[in-house]
C-alpha cells in the first residue's frame, strides 16, 4: 500500500473504532478529506456503560458522548448504512443511494448483537437498545437474562440494583468458561448468588412465550420462568454482509493481517469486524488502539505500535473484574493474592512456566502491575 | 496552603500515593524523579488513578485506559474528556507537601460525593 497517495478516506463505521481511526489519521498527519459513515443516528458514543451506569440511570446520554473534538475535520454521514464497497471504482455505496468516492477505506463496521427470534426479547448493543431496555426495567418485575456472559451478567447486576427479581439462564455448564476457564468462570458466576440473582446453568432455552409482550422463558428441562422482561446476551455477529462481492475475504469477519491489511490495496479493517487468524477481538481496548495501526497501514507510514496483550474488564455487583493476556485451554491457574471467597483476588494463568494471562477481581493496583509485566513480555508476532 | 502529606520515601520512583483527602489526591513519583499531584478520581468513572499505570509524565487509568498528563491534568486519551485538577507540590525536608487547587473538581457522573 505504501506509495499510494491517499487524499480522501472513507471510514465505514462511526463508533469507537471509526472515531479512533479518524483521530489516528489526523495524528499521523493526514490532511485530506475524512468522511465517516455510521448506520446509527448518534454521534460516536461509549458502549460499555450501556449495560451498567446507563441502565441504572447514573449516566445520561450526554455522559456517553465520545466525539468531542471538533477539530478533526470529519464529515459525519450518520443514520445511513453502507450497502456496498466497490473497490474498483473506489467507492462506498450507502442505503440512501449516495455513492461516496474515496481512495482509502477503513472498515470499522463492528458487530451487532446476535438476534433472537422472538418479538419483545431485548438485546443490548446500541444506545437505542439500551433506551428501550432501560424503559422496560423501570417498570420493575421479573427479568430473565438469557446468557451469563459479561453483557448478561452486567445487565443482571444493573437490574438487581434497580430492585428487579432476576434469573440468569446459561446453556453452558459454567458461565465465562471460554474467556476465563472453568475455575475462574465459576468464581465470577458466584457473584450472581451473592446478590440474590438465580443462576441456572447447563440448560438451554427452548422457547419464549407471549405474543404482544413476553410472558415466560421455557427451558429444555421443562422449567418455566415467568418474566416481564427478557434480555438475551448471546454474543455478537460482525457487520460484514455489506462487503459481499467486494473481493474482500470474509470468514467470520473481514480477514486481515495483524496490521489491519486486507487483500485489497487501499482497504484496511479494524475493530470488532476484523478477523485475524480466525479470531475477532471484540474488546473495547482493541477498538481504541488498533485503528492507529490500521491507519498506518493505509497511509503506508509503517507499522504502528506493537500489539499489546488483550485487555477487558467487567463491572458487576460492585466488583471489578479485569483480564489481560491470552489464555488458552489447558493453562493452569493459581491465586497469587487475595481470596476468591472474599471476591477480591488476583489469579495468574500459566503454561510451561510462563504467565499467559492475569485475572483480577477488585484488585486494580496489582492487576495493573501484572498487566504491565505481560505487556513487557515479548508477544508472538 | 501547603499541607504535609507523606515522606518522600513512602513513594518509590515509578509509584503513586493516594492521599485520602476529599476528594482524594494522587501523588506520583516519576521515573525521572519528579513529583506531581492530581485528583485521584478519573473524570470518566470512579477509579483511583493512584492505582494506574505511570509512564513518563502520564498516568493511565487502571480501568479504561484514559490517560492524564500529570503536568497539566489534561485527558490525553479517551474515554475521559475532562481534565483532572493538578495541585502544587513541594518537597521540603524529605516530606511531600501539597497545596490543593481551589478550582472545582470534575468528578465522574455517579461518583461518590
Amino acid at each position: 500500500m505504501a506509495g499510494i497517495r491517499v487524499q480522501k478516506v472513507a471510514i465505514v463505521g462511526a463508533s469507537l473504532a471509526g472515531l479512533a481511526a479518524a483521530r489516528a489519521l489526523r495524528r499521523q498527519s493526514f490532511a485530506g478529506e475524512i468522511i465517516a459513515i455510521g448506520a446509527e443516528r448518534h454521534q460516536p458514543y461509549d458502549r460499555p456503560p450501556l449495560s451498567k451506569e446507563f441502565l441504572t440511570g447514573a449516566y445520561t446520554e450526554a455522559d456517553l458522548a465520545l466525539g468531542h473534538d471538533d477539530d478533526l475535520g470529519v464529515v459525519w454521514r450518520l443514520g445511513v448504512a453502507a450497502t456496498r464497497l466497490d473497490p474498483r471504482g473506489g467507492s462506498v455505496h450507502l442505503a440512501d443511494g449516495e455513492e461516496i468516492r474515496a481512495d482509502g477505506v477503513v472498515i470499522a463496521t463492528g458487530a451487532r448483537a446476535r438476534p433472537v427470534e422472538h418479538a419483545g426479547v431485548h438485546t443490548l448493543r446500541t444506545l437505542d437498545d439500551a433506551i428501550a431496555l432501560r424503559d422496560d426495567l423501570r417498570r420493575g418485575g421479573r427479568l430473565v437474562v438469557i446468557g451469563a456472559g459479561f453483557i448478561g451478567a452486567e445487565v443482571a447486576s444493573s437490574a438487581r440494583s434497580l430492585g428487579l427479581d432476576v434469573t440468569v439462564v446459561e446453556s453452558l455448564p459454567t458461565p465465562l468458561a471460554g474467556p476465563l476457564g472453568p475455575e475462574m468462570g465459576a468464581v465470577c458466576a458466584a457473584l450472581h448468588g451473592d446478590h440474590g440473582v438465580r443462576l441456572l446453568t447447563g440448560v438451554p432455552v427452548t422457547t419464549v412465550t407471549g405474543s404482544d409482550h413476553v410472558e415466560a422463558v421455557e427451558l429444555a428441562d421443562g422449567t418455566r420462568l415467568p418474566a416481564d422482561v427478557v434480555v438475551a446476551g448471546i454474543g455478537a455477529v460482525p457487520n460484514v454482509e455489506w462487503l459481499a462481492g467486494s473481493g474482500l475475504e470474509i470468514s467470520g469477519g473481514v480477514v486481515t493481517d495483524a496490521n489491519g491489511a486486507t487483500g485489497l490495496p487501499a482497504v484496511v479493517a479494524t475493530g470488532d469486524c476484523a478477523s485475524r487468524d480466525g479470531v475477532r477481538s471484540e474488546h473495547w481496548t482493541h477498538a481504541v488502539e488498533h485503528p492507529a495501526t490500521a491507519v498506518a497501514t493505509l497511509l503506508g507510514t509503517g507499522a504502528g505500535r506493537p500489539p499489546k496483550a488483550p485487555y477487558f474488564w467487567s463491572d458487576q455487583y460492585g466488583v471489578r473484574i479485569q483480564f489481560a493476556g491470552r489464555r488458552e485451554p489447558g493453562d493452569t491457574v493459581r491465586i497469587v493474592e487475595g481470596d476468591p471467597e472474599q471476591r477480591s483476588f488476583l489469579a495468574v494463568y500459566e503454561r510451561g512456566g510462563l504467565t499467559t494471562a492475569v485475572l483480577g477481581m477488585s484488585r486494580p493496583k496489582s492487576f495493573t502491575r501484572w498487566r504491565r509485566q505481560l505487556r513487557a513480555a515479548p508477544q508472538e508476532a | 496552603m501547603l499541607r504535609p502529606v507523606c515522606p518522600l520515601s513512602a513513594i518509590p520512583s515509578g509509584e503513586a500515593y493516594r492521599w485520602d483527602t476529599d476528594p482524594p489526591v494522587a501523588i506520583f513519583h516519576t521515573e525521572d524523579g519528579e513529583i506531581f499531584a492530581i485528583d485521584d478520581t478519573c473524570t470518566h468513572q470512579d477509579a483511583s488513578l493512584a492505582d494506574g499505570w505511570l509512564e513518563g509524565c502520564e498516568v493511565e487509568c487502571p480501568l479504561h485506559a484514559s490517560r492524564f498528563d500529570l503536568r497539566t491534568g489534561r485527558a490525553d486519551a479517551p474515554p475521559a474528556k475532562k481534565p483532572v485538577r493538578t495541585h502544587r507540590v513541594e518537597v521540603t525536608g524529605g516530606v511531600v507537601h501539597v497545596e490543593l487547587s481551589e478550582d472545582p473538581a470534575d468528578l465522574p457522573p455517579g461518583a461518590k460525593p
